[in-house]
């Protein structure tokens, strides 16, 4: 293969991994990608890494599958680091002693070069495991578990303390920026493990497989802790967008339907005939929101995000009422009012404050169900629309259906969003497709959907 | 215009706009492909300022065009000086039909609105077209013909092509989401907050005066006030701001009362003050 045929397979290659993560790339992009490259030359790796995303990308939040992909297919190197030591790869404990030393001097000096090094040096010395071909490999966790980077904190404050680098007000910053800086060598660990790992088994695997997708495209049911708190960062943003959504849908709502009568009485002076056609203009109500969420374990995570979105899209309604439940019901619009500064500790907080469980732990649909028709009917009214949150697993008890059917009856409109994939519905102890007759119920399994679904069937 | 990402970078540093590797580089590839440059991040990082800096670089003219809800047609493209089409035609009572009506609708009557005149220009233009995400979807479709093709039709006159292509800089805010046909056409760039050593730089030259250390520990608060989850994060411009208040103050380092008491330069809502000042050990605000 000469040089250039390998340069178009590899750019083609990283165009194909991207798609296949949902980022939106056409053939003119990765014609511009090429040019780019050519312009850029490929002796700057950090240069052609830009210029690559200004061609192909085009959002920001996109950027983190990018860099992942591109370090993959345009590896600052191939295989063992060079500069391996007297015996790299032995493992031994003077060897991981050695290392922590060098580490924690580089954090201390935030010298970022250095720590890129490190990272290599620490995943060829203490990454690998397995010895037959088709077994082995390089894991990140090992490593880090070996090395325990974390450990050094207290190490490297007092090393910058001692030099007298942070003395006065600054100092009480200290310890959070060491704490970024070992996370920062943690993130440049799993990069050089997963660029090892990449070239024993191929990069187009790695590249599907092992790429943490876009934030708004993790499924709620299955994002980790950090994944959420970065979600949960996109909440206003996503918010102002729907709210602009939902200003133009409005707009385009207020007219439209002739209103016959008035223009009836308009084309008397023009003998009978309609010259003027005139438009009905519609009431300006806002309408009422009630959200139901189930709050258990299995999806809380996806009830907080929706919680908060609705929250931070209160303006848009003139009234939001919010209910927990587990297998009790509670109102918890309040507690969502003085949480919003804090929404990391929002699901500990309705747990503590509010009553959601009696007798047992596990989720309820029926009982809750019947208890919210029965205690806050009047919170459901001609102009509401009401919103269920959950994924509809009764543990095996009555769905309760006549509990729904009264609340239907009473509201503007129902509908159920289960973050569950549409095909898991109905199976095990899931009473989805029951719910699912009687009110219109829709797959919601990431904020991508959350959003397109919103923008659409919210009332305006 | 530019020979190299380091001549991009040199030359914008001149006049006063120090430039991250990832704004260098695709201000480059802009010049070098010809197309369109769309900016978005947070407020106040400076989307606007990179527009006027380049302009200020290429010794070009630097045409605006502000959208808002509601700007249309006759504000970004053209309109007919329908007022001088009038005089014109009760001053030529004696001619035929045919003579009034081809010179009408001549260059003469024509009055340019921004995207035409970096369209029609000799000269090196920029043509600048900020918070494009406050304009109506209408005016995307608007956009595209000049984006893409360098060229606007008028049903009258025809189509008029650009002679020379103006480097065109889009800025959004990203309040609203842009078609993905705009984006298309587009180069991408995304503004961040820049890193510890580039704001440093930033203030060091935006704020002649001020002492190294202040500068530094100014930054580093500012840093730990963008890792807490705020509302609004400070940006560069906060960041600029605060350290002219300390300069005016006559401060030389910082301390716990001086930043309580200066933390609303920084910070615009109640909740981030009093989670800021909770979190960095602050009294009661």
């Amino acid at each position: 293969m000469t040089a250039a045929t390998e340069v178009t397979a590899r750019l083609t290659g990283l165009v194909a991994a991207l798609r296949a993560h949902g980022v939106r790339i056409g053939t003119g992009e990765t014609v511009d990608a090429a040019q780019a490259a050519t312009a850029l030359g490929f002796a700057d790796r950090a240069l052609l890494r830009e210029g690559l995303a200004a061609t192909l990308l085009h959002s920001a939040d996109q950027r983190r599958v990018f860099d992942t992909v591109f370090d993959l297919y345009f590896p600052y190197g191939v295989g063992a680091p060079e500069t391996g030591g007297p015996d790299s790869g032995s493992g031994t404990a003077a060897d991981r002693d050695d290392l922590r030393d060098r580490l924690a001097a580089a954090l201390a000096d935030n010298d970022e070069a250095m720590t890129a090094r490190l990272a290599i040096e620490a995943v060829d010395g203490l990454g690998g495991y397995g010895s037959s071909p088709g077994a082995d490999g390089w894991s990140a966790y090992q490593t880090l578990e070996r090395l325990r980077p974390q450990t050094l904190l207290a190490r490297v404050r007092d090393d910058v303390r001692s030099r007298g680098g942070a003395a006065g007000f600054t100092d009480r910053l200290l310890e959070d920026e060491v704490r970024r800086r070992i996370e920062a060598f943690r993130a440049l660990v799993a990069v050089e493990a997963r660029r090892r790992v990449a070239e024993r088994r191929g990069r187009d695997e790695i590249a599907r497989r092992a790429v943490a997708p876009t934030a708004d495209r993790v499924d709620f049911l299955y994002a980790g802790r950090d994944r959420l708190a970065e979600l949960r960062r996109t909440v206003h943003p996503l918010a102002r967008k729907l709210a602009t959504r939902l200003a133009a849908r409005r707009r385009r709502a207020s007219r439209g339907a002739i209103d016959l009568r008035r223009t009836l009485r308009g084309s008397l002076s023009t003998g009978g005939v309609p010259m003027r056609p005139v438009l009905r203009r519609r009431r300006p109500a806002r309408p009422e929101l009630v959200l139901l969420c189930d709050v258990s374990g299995s999806v809380s995570g996806f009830s907080d995000f929706t919680m908060l979105l609705v929250q931070a899209l209160h303006d848009q309604f003139s009234k939001v009422r919010v209910f927990a439940f587990v297998n009790r019901v509670d109102e918890i619009t309040g507690l969502l009012r003085h949480g919003s500064a804090d929404p990391e500790g929002l699901g500990a907080l309705i747990r503590a404050e509010a009553t959601l469980t009696g007798w047992h732990g596990s989720s309820d649909y029926g009982t809750a169900l019947g208890e919210f028709a029965e205690r806050y009917g009047a919170a459901v009214g001609p102009r509401t629309t009401v919103f269920v949150l959950g994924d509809a697993r009764t543990n095996m008890g009555d769905p309760n259906l006549p509990a729904v059917r009264r609340i239907l009856g009473r509201a503007r409109r129902v509908h159920w969003l289960n973050p569950e994939p549409r095909p898991q519905w109905g199976t095990g102890d899931s009473a989805a497709l029951d719910y699912a007759e009687l009110v219109a119920m829709h797959e919601c399994r990431n904020a991508h959907q959350l959003g397109a679904l919103i923008s659409r069937i919210l009332p305006v | 215009m530019f020979t190299s990402v380091d001549d991009v970078r040199a030359r914008l540093a001149e006049t006063g706009y120090l430039a991250s590797p990832s704004v260098a580089t695709t201000v480059f590839l802009a010049d070098r492909l010809g197309k369109p440059l769309l900016v978005e991040g947070p407020a106040g990082v400076g989307k606007t300022e990179l527009a006027k800096a380049v302009a200020q670089v290429a010794g070009a003219r630097l045409v605006r065009l502000q959208c808002y809800e509601g700007v249309d047609e006759s504000r970004a493209l053209y309109e007919w000086n329908h007022a001088k089409q009038l005089l014109r035609i009760s001053a030529g009572r004696d001619e035929t039909w045919d003579e009034a009506r081809t010179d009408i609708f001549g260059e003469e009557f024509l009055l340019p609105r921004p995207l035409l005149t970096a369209i029609r220009g000799d000269e090196p233009t920029v043509l600048l077209i900020d918070e494009t995400d406050k304009a109506d979807v209408e005016v995307e479709g608007l956009l595209l013909e000049v984006l893409s093709d360098f060229q606007i039709t008028v049903p009258e006159l025809g189509t008029i092509t650009a002679t020379r292509r103006p480097f065109v800089v889009l800025t959004s805010n990203a309040s609203r989401e842009l078609s993905e046909a705009l984006r298309r056409r587009c180069l991408f760039l995304h503004i961040g907050f820049p890193e510890e050593e580039l704001e440093r730089r930033i203030v060091r030259l935006k704020v002649p005066g001020i002492d190294a250390a202040l500068a530094e520990s100014v930054v580093r608060v500012v840093g730990a006030l963008r890792a807490m989850d705020l509302r609004k994060a400070p940006s560069v411009a906060e960041t600029i701001d605060w350290a002219r208040t300390l300069l005016a103050l006559g401060a030389g380092a910082l301390d716990a009362d001086l930043v309580r008491d200066t933390l609303g330069v920084i910070l615009k809502h109640q909740d981030d003050v009093l989670k800021a000042a909770a979190k960095l050990d602050l009294d009661a605000v």
